[in-house]
């Protein structure tokens, strides 16, 4: 089992965390304004890649709060933690 | 007296032919970007049902090493919406006659499935899922927990325990088999017609010409094509991105695991949503049990070792007597699911490219059925109508195939 860093609590167990999928992902600005294969790509499609990826996750058994991650999905390593609302480090490119 | 045999005794013996490893050629009418169960039915039914034979698939490693060698071979055609049970149904059918098709044994087991129900909600879906599979002429039965114990007498069905059985959905058709030899068998009839299985030969990216991809850029160099049949399974984005295409497709490890050999104790299939494990016994004799996937992406074919423990605590609470069986080995596959559970088979915005993906933890059952329905949709250049309500349109247009809510574990 690996060990998450929260950026509150500090490194925990795996099992405490809860995954968020896909991070940095904003409503639209101007729903109404969104073709249907707009809507179809803001609801169901999400990256997918092979490497880092920027994503959510929430320390679910912890202090309940959401944060980033930068993980390699490769080998699963955490490249990088940080809060809600900073934008993604180089890291996740 | 009869002298006891070790366990596999009665196996069939490996041939010592399988296939040509041949260089691969400049270019072919159809090639298939990966080589797993997929990619070899879709070969085989191009040849037999069509014709079509200056065909390559290519394989980055080995044949039939990636998914199609860590499933764990449940085959099942007991899906709820109309569009699923007729490509499963359609499979089913093929399974039954796939020995004599390949000329290969496959060690089809129909020894059934049962997937219990451990809720009044569980209940109340499962005896929907039983009237729509009648409906569809699929072998279905609503079972008490008594029933279950007669059909698997090693089920714990007390009132007792944390999730207790209060039934079981009852397919008495569906089974396991061989998955090396269901491969093989495809792979060896696909290169008796002709068709070059090319293995080590990793695809990593495309040349493009308008609206048609010319050619593939792999490993062992450049190869053209006539169409191109994308059958990677958990890769599928990867090489998705090479082609500025996006489809709803996650990877995701799924693990499985398999105990020490054990006399036969486990007569049929166990299924459970509720708890999450399921558990056949294989023809050796090892107890072969799988779960849900890991909660994140990844690609890297290992999972977390507390998904095992969750699985194992299920499995030891409906099955008292595995409690001293000692496991064995674990792995783990990538697997691609979608955002309703279903597979996306079918047209991409590239005419001459075809999309076979998103399987999930699911498709092993679907091999034979979708090998078939590929081929003629490549040979036709129109999507067979069994896939035709899988392709990747149905996000834009809201024709989802919500099996997720309604077929209970995927697999
Ligand atoms: C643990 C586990 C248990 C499962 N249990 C069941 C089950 O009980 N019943 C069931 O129905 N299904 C099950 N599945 C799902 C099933 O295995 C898959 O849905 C199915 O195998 C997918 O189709 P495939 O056989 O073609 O995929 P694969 O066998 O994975 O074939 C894809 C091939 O593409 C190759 N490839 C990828 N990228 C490239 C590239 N760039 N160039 C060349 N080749 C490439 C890969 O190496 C691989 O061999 C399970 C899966 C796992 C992992
Ligand atoms: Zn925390």
């Amino acid at each position: 089992m690996q060990l998450i860093t929260c950026p509150w609590c500090g490194p925990r167990e795996e099992v405490e965390f809860h995954y968020g999928g896909q991070a940095h992902l904003a409503y639209p600005d101007d729903p109404a304004a969104l073709s249907d294969e707009e809507w179809a790509h803001f609801v169901f499609f999400r990256d997918n890649p092979k490497g880092p990826f920027a994503e959510r996750w929430s320390h679910a058994a912890g202090c309940r709060r959401w944060f980033n991650a930068v993980r390699d999905t490769r080998t699963y390593e955490f490249l990088d933690v940080y809060p809600m609302g900073q934008s993604a480090p180089e890291v996740a490119s | 007296m009869t002298t006891p045999q070790p366990p596999g005794a009665h196996l069939p013996d490996h041939p010592d032919f399988l296939w040509r490893n041949p260089e691969p050629r400049r270019s072919y009418d159809v090639v298939i970007v990966g080589g797993g169960g997929h990619g070899l039915a879709t070969a085989h039914y191009l040849a037999r049902n069509h014709g079509i034979t200056n065909v390559a698939v290519l394989e980055r490693g080995w044949l039939a090493g990636g998914n199609m060698a860590r499933n764990t071979t449940l085959i099942r055609s007991n899906y709820l919406w109309d569009a699923s049970a007729a490509i499963y149904e359609h499979a089913l059918k093929l399974w039954e006659g796939l020995e004599d098709d390949l000329g290969y044994p496959i060690l089809f087991s129909q020894r059934g499935v049962l997937n219990l129900a451990h809720t009044e909600q569980d209940v109340r879906d499962s005896v929907r899922r039983v009237e729509a599979n009648k409906l569809n002429g699929i072998d279905a039965e609503w079972l008490s927990p008594d029933e279950v114990a007669k059909v698997c007498p090693i089920v714990n069905v007390s009132g007792d325990i944390r999730y207790p059985v209060l039934g079981a959905t009852y397919q008495p058709r569906a089974g396991i088999a061989k998955h090396d030899y269901v491969a093989w068998g495809f792979a060896r009839r696909a290169d008796e017609a002709g068709i070059d299985l090319i293995q080590d030969c990793e695809v990593t990216g495309f040349t493009v010409d308008g609206d048609r991809v010319t050619g593939l850029r792999t490993s062992r160099g450049d190869i053209g094509c006539g169409t191109v049949a994308l059958c990677a399974a958990g890769h599928t984005s990867v090489l998705l991105d090479q082609l500025g295409v996006r489809a709803p497709l996650q990877s995701h490890p799924l693990q499985a695991l398999v105990s020490e050999l054990l006399e036969p104790v486990h007569p049929t299939i166990v299924m459970s949503n509720a708890v999450h494990v399921y558990v056949s016994q294989a023809h050796k004799g090892e107890l072969v049990m799988g779960a849900g996937v890991d909660s994140y992406n990844g690609y890297g074919q290992r999972g977390a070792f507390h998904i095992i423990e969750r699985q194992m605590a299920a499995a030891v609470e409906l099955f008292p007597v595995f409690a001293r069986a000692h496991l064995l080995r674990t792995w783990a596959g990538i697997v691609d699911v979608t955002p309703d559970a279903s597979p996306i088979v079918g047209r991409t915005p590239y005419d001459n490219v075809y999309l076979n993906c998103g399987w999930g933890t699911g498709g092993f059952k679907a091999t034979p059925g979708l090998g078939w329905c590929l081929a003629d949709t490549i040979a036709n250049g129109e999507p067979h109508p069994y896939v035709e309500p899988f392709g990747l349109d149905r996000f834009v247009t809201g024709a989802l195939v919500d099996e997720h809510g309604a077929a209970a574990v995927a697999h």
